[in-house]
């Protein structure tokens, strides 16, 4: 078993980043990997609730978060100082994560096998 | 040491696809083994063999096609991507009932499955495009 660590950070409309990573993560929870799942920069975005993708043709791919326990996916995280910057906490998120700083960053980083940032 | 490259980059709008073709090369030219090139969103579209490069430019498509075929590489277009960006093998063509099929030489269309195989038989995975 491998560690894969994937970062996602770009917001989640507007490009097909966000999409794009949550179905790798999907594919390796898939295989039985360890994943972390880490929300950072405008990625933060993608964790927020209420989004109305609707309005601009565009496909709720975030409600595919809400199935991350189901294929155990557990170690989700947010970088606090970009929710922080973005006067986001917890209480705005759709899904429960667990918030990282830049050094526990640096150290899941560090303790990956792959590391993947989209 | 055994290596995987994921290219995401556009071949016709980002450097990402000839970065990653130099960086293969020199890899096998250092004695590394490639066991996967994997081509997911926007770089993608290197399997058409549709495209037309200026005369002055270089046909990119083309020499990543004949770069895997010289070196018998794994080379793994994501079926999602691929799809999406109308590149097709014969069976998906006629799966979906499109007009024709344009995949190049060299390249296997298939899942994000074939990815995560990557990640778990090499070394190291590297990407270009992000």
């Amino acid at each position: 078993m491998k560690t894969l660590t994937f970062l996602s950070r770009q917001a989640p409309f507007g490009t097909s980043n966000a999409k794009a990573c949550l179905d790798m993560v999907l594919a390796s929870a898939v295989f039985e990997q360890r994943v972390n799942y880490i929300f950072m920069d405008e990625g933060v975005w993608q964790l927020v609730r209420g989004h109305e993708p609707a309005g601009i043709h565009a496909k709720n791919t975030m409600a595919a978060l809400q199935a991350l326990e189901l294929y155990g996916v557990e170690n989700v995280f947010a970088l606090e100082e970009s929710l922080t910057e973005r006067n986001l906490s917890l209480a705005h998120l759709q899904i429960p994560v667990r918030l990282c700083t830049r050094a526990e960053l640096s150290s899941l980083i560090k303790t990956s096998d792959v590391v993947t940032a989209l | 040491m055994i290596i995987s490259v994921m290219v995401t980059g556009s071949p016709v709008s980002q450097q990402s696809a000839q970065t990653a073709l130099s960086f293969c090369q020199a890899a096998l030219s250092a004695g590394h083994q490639i066991y996967r090139v994997f081509f997911y969103e926007d770089a993608v579209q290197l399997g058409s063999a549709l495209n037309v490069a200026p005369q002055d430019e270089r046909n990119l498509n083309a020499a990543w096609s004949e770069f895997v075929k010289q070196y018998e590489l794994d080379a793994v277009i994501c079926v999602a991507s691929a799809l999406k960006r109308g590149i097709l093998n014969d069976s998906e063509a006629s799966r979906y009932q499109k007009p024709a099929a344009n995949l190049a030489e060299g390249f296997d269309i298939s899942g994000l499955g074939q990815w995560v195989d990557a990640c778990l038989n090499s070394d190291r995975v590297v990407s270009f495009g992000a």
